[in-house]
């Protein structure tokens, strides 16, 4: 096929084919870097809690009175033995907070009491000796916490329990060499803490943009925390039971005390509920980049389409001469087909540079990730297939364009 | 300007019929612009709801103090704004406070409380809310329904009172008129002073720190801050430390650096700025003579809607989608004016004959306007029905919060239909002109 005919005829539209390379450029441009919105997006909100999801709940338990730290530990106590003795419940623990929570307890983390400049900072859970079990994480060192290392704690005490679990990323990130069980480490207070336990996987109570550099860096203390506001119970019900559990334990923590808050509407919350919770900006994110990405490539295609059809009808005289000076159908179809390729390789090239300059303005502007070329090349490829899609149906008809057109309204 | 009005009807005329003879590439274009005006329009609702002014008459006199009580424990190694703390501690909120050197002026920290009513056999509900000073009324224009804020006097002697939402007041008395009527606060009686009339900004502007701006919930109770430090109604919202706190509980905070507590005070002009600014500068070089901070005075007096951009109050989220759908629509716009192009050239042979005719150029223009323009009409009003549809499925792809904001009224009713017709037009601009340059003779001879 010879190349030069075709872009001596593009000379006459240089309108038609500028129009339809900008289209595609900037839906090259938007498409890769809507795309790449989306897979960090959907990385996101894929990451794994490490706990056992689809048998959790949480029920969000607010105090009714201002009751003494003492008299607020007693009736935690007596609630989580409610909690525990209930049918289909495995286990059930007290806590600041869970994962996905989104906001918490967090603590800066040295490892010298003195340290101006903080080693990492950690997301804090408290906890029980059931607390492990109930979430459903994995010991991958050392020993849970015993009985007797279980306080209650007044909140905004700041004295600091001698031994604390910590999350396999947390050890890592303090002793690299993997030696963490048995050391200590500093939590924001002049006294150390042991690490007694490694869990293998647990994630932070918030998974927002600012604590990404401390993924998966948590630890649990031996510790019932007294919140005057409330507590939240992590319950684990037993598989399959986890909807009638969810259905019973607030009435019996109700039977058990009325002096107590259960908001009907979001007091209990099952893990699916909390999960969509965290990341509903990020999969309403991704789902608004598809809807546009699927537009864009439709309205492209559909004016691909409609220029080329146009280019069909006022050329049917020229296609007629062709194919009565011998052209075949085929070099028809081809000619189109080329014509379509080299304007879209000229999108794309444009197309290229824009997607490139309009990451490098979102990281300016909204402090967006690099983009990796592959999300250019995949657009690249996915945009010259559309085209070649949509100048099919055209270039197919403008091919059946008969011979004996050549010799009409001449 | 009856011949004014006959040639319009018969460019419309002229232009129905061009639209209906090639019903599909009509339809294509209107449905771009529809698609592409809707796009843009529904995340321009709800941009437009989460990045307004949410005191537009009096954000310019609005300011937030920022004094840096951290030094360098509080910035990162390679931090190179020195930015204070967003936040302040208790000791700086309670002499600024006493200082009292704007016009008005709050601390504030959020509180959540078990409230009960004074009705037998009620059940407690939460409350979440702030403490306050008096001057916080005033300084916002806060609307009262029943009764006012409480007075200065009230705030020196940690007076018992609260001001109550008119959800609250529905909620805990069953609405009316609740001035005088006393509510049990975490076991504590305050008498209600005042009941809200409509008042939900958002974001909540006053403390974005502890709200985090956007939320369904907060600002249904307001109490004197005096009070609630003498009741220790713990802070609510954020705690933010380098080192914690050398004694424990609430007091233990309240001696600490940590800061949590948010602060906003009245300047009326210029002058009134400076002289804040050179106050806030004198009272940490006080600090620094007196070893509390060992570094230079640091501080920030940022403007409200300064203040509201630095916190990022307006999620990146919505910017990006707006970008993106704007993006969209100048793809429906170049597709479009291709199209047009198309649909206009074949014509040139009709061109032609009018032309020849004696249609002059400025008559093509118009003629080719019109039709450009009803192919905007029409993609404005399925843009309209579909960003109709984009707003209430809004909440299904962003966060409960936000989207309850983003609503369709008048104004982006009528930028909807005008930025179609705008668009549509300006995408026929070039194909237009190439229309209207279509030589009659030539036309007329190659037939």
């Amino acid at each position: 096929m010879q190349i030069q005919p075709i872009v001596a005829a593009l000379r006459h539209h240089k309108a038609g084919t500028v129009l339809i390379a900008l289209q595609i450029a900037l839906t090259l441009a938007i498409v890769c870097n809507a795309l790449f919105i989306i897979h960090q997006r959907v990385a996101h909100l894929s990451e794994p809690t490490g706990v056992d999801e689809a048998n959790l709940f949480v029920i969000v338990n607010q105090w009714a009175d201002q009751s003494s730290g003492e008299q607020i530990d007693a009736q935690m106590q007596a609630d989580l033995a409610t909690l525990r003795r209930l049918p289909g419940v495995r286990d059930a623990t007290a806590s600041n907070a869970y994962p996905l929570l989104g906001g918490g307890w967090d603590d800066l983390i040295m490892m010298k009491p003195d340290q101006v400049q903080k080693t990492t900072d950690a997301s804090v859970y408290f906890g029980d000796q059931h607390f492990i079990d109930t979430l459903g994480v994995k010991l991958i060192a050392g020993r849970n916490f015993r009985a007797d290392e279980i306080a209650p704690m007044k909140p905004r005490d700041s004295s600091t329990p001698p031994v604390v679990i910590v999350t396999k990323a947390l050890a890592d990130k303090l002793y690299p060499d993997g030696s963490a069980l048995g050391k200590s480490f500093y939590a924001m207070s002049a006294t150390p803490t042991t690490i007694i336990g490694i869990v293998e996987r647990l994630q932070r109570s918030e998974v927002d943009t600012w604590s990404a550099p401390f993924a998966y860096q948590a630890l649990i203390w031996p510790r019932r925390l007294d919140g005057s506001f409330g507590t939240y119970y992590i319950v684990h019900a037993r598989p399959g039971e986890v909807a009638e559990v969810m259905h019973h334990a607030p009435k019996a923590l109700y039977a058990q005390d009325r002096m107590r808050i259960i908001d009907p509407k979001d007091g209990v919350l099952s893990f699916a509920e909390i999960r969509h919770r965290a990341y509903d900006s990020d999969r309403g994110t991704a789902i608004l980049m598809g809807i546009i990405c699927a537009v864009l490539l439709v309205i492209t295609g559909a004016g691909i389409i409609g220029l080329t059809s146009f280019w069909v009808g006022q050329r049917r005289k020229q296609i007629g001469i062709r194919r009565a000076l011998g052209a075949t159908r085929r070099d028809i179809l081809r000619y189109f087909q080329t014509e379509n390729l080299l304007i879209a390789g000229a999108g794309v090239v444009l197309g290229a540079i824009l997607a490139v300059g309009l990451n490098l303005w979102m990281m300016l502007q909204l402090a967006m990730d690099r983009m990796p070329l592959a999300y250019v090349l995949v657009g690249i490829i996915v945009l010259l297939l559309l085209g070649q899609g949509a100048v099919f149906a055209p270039a197919r008809r403008a091919s059946r364009v008969s011979p004996v057109e050549a010799t009409r309204s001449v | 300007m009856k011949k004014v009005d006959e040639m319009f009807a018969y460019y419309l005329d002229l232009a129905l019929r061009s639209l209906k003879r090639n019903k599909a590439l009509t339809g294509l274009m209107i449905i771009t612009i529809g698609f592409g005006v809707a796009a843009s329009m529904t995340t321009w609702s709800v941009f437009r709801a989460v990045s307004g002014d949410p005191i537009p008459w009096k954000s310019s006199k609005l300011f937030v103090p920022q004094i840096d009580n951290w030094g360098p424990a509080g910035h990162g190694p390679k931090d190179t704004s020195k930015e204070p703390p967003d936040a302040m501690d208790y000791t700086d909120a309670i002499a600024l406070m006493r200082d009292h050197r704007a016009k008005y002026q709050s601390a504030m920290y959020q509180v959540g409380a078990a409230v009960t009513p004074q009705r037998v056999g009620q059940h407690p509900i939460t409350a979440i809310g702030e403490a306050v000073y008096s001057e916080f009324f005033p300084m916002l224009d806060v609307p009262f329904k029943y009764g006012s804020g409480w007075s200065a006097a009230d705030d020196d002697h940690r007076a018992q009172v609260a001001v109550i939402s008119s959800h609250l007041n529905d909620k805990a008395f069953g609405g009316g008129d609740s001035v005088g009527k006393t509510l049990n606060v975490d076991g504590h009686e305050y008498r209600v002073v005042g009941v809200l009339g409509d008042w939900h900004p958002q974001p909540q502007f006053y403390d974005v720190v502890n709200t985090g701006g956007f939320s369904e919930g907060g600002g249904n109770i307001f109490v004197p801050f005096t009070t609630a430090i003498a009741n220790s109604m713990n802070n609510n919202g954020n705690t933010n430390c380098v080192d914690a706190p050398k004694e424990p509980g609430f007091v233990g905070l309240q001696h600490s650096e940590c800061v949590w507590i948010a602060f906003m005070v009245q300047l009326d002009d210029a002058a009134a700025v400076q002289q804040y600014k050179q106050y806030l500068d004198n009272y940490a070089a006080v600090q620094q003579q007196a070893g509390r901070f060992t570094w230079s005075p640091n501080n920030r007096l940022r403007g409200l809607m300064d203040w509201l951009d630095h916190e990022h109050v307006v999620p990146s989220d919505t910017k990006i989608s707006l970008y993106v759908a704007l993006g969209l629509l100048l793809v429906c716009l170049v597709n479009t004016a291709g199209l047009l192009l198309a649909k206009f050239l074949r014509r040139a042979s009709e061109i032609g004959v009018r032309r020849a005719l004696g249609a002059s150029r400025r008559e093509i223009y118009t003629q080719f306007l019109i039709e450009s323009g009803m192919v905007g009409v029409a993609g404005g009003v399925l843009g309209l029905a579909l960003t109709g549809l984009g707003i209430s499925g809004v909440s299904w792809v962003l966060p409960r919060d936000i989207a309850a904001l983003a609503h369709l009224d008048v104004s982006l009713l009528i930028t909807t239909l005008a930025v179609a017709i705008v668009a549509t037009m300006l995408a026929g601009l070039y194909p237009t002109m190439r229309a209207a340059a279509v030589q009659p003779a030539w036309q007329l001879k190659s037939n």
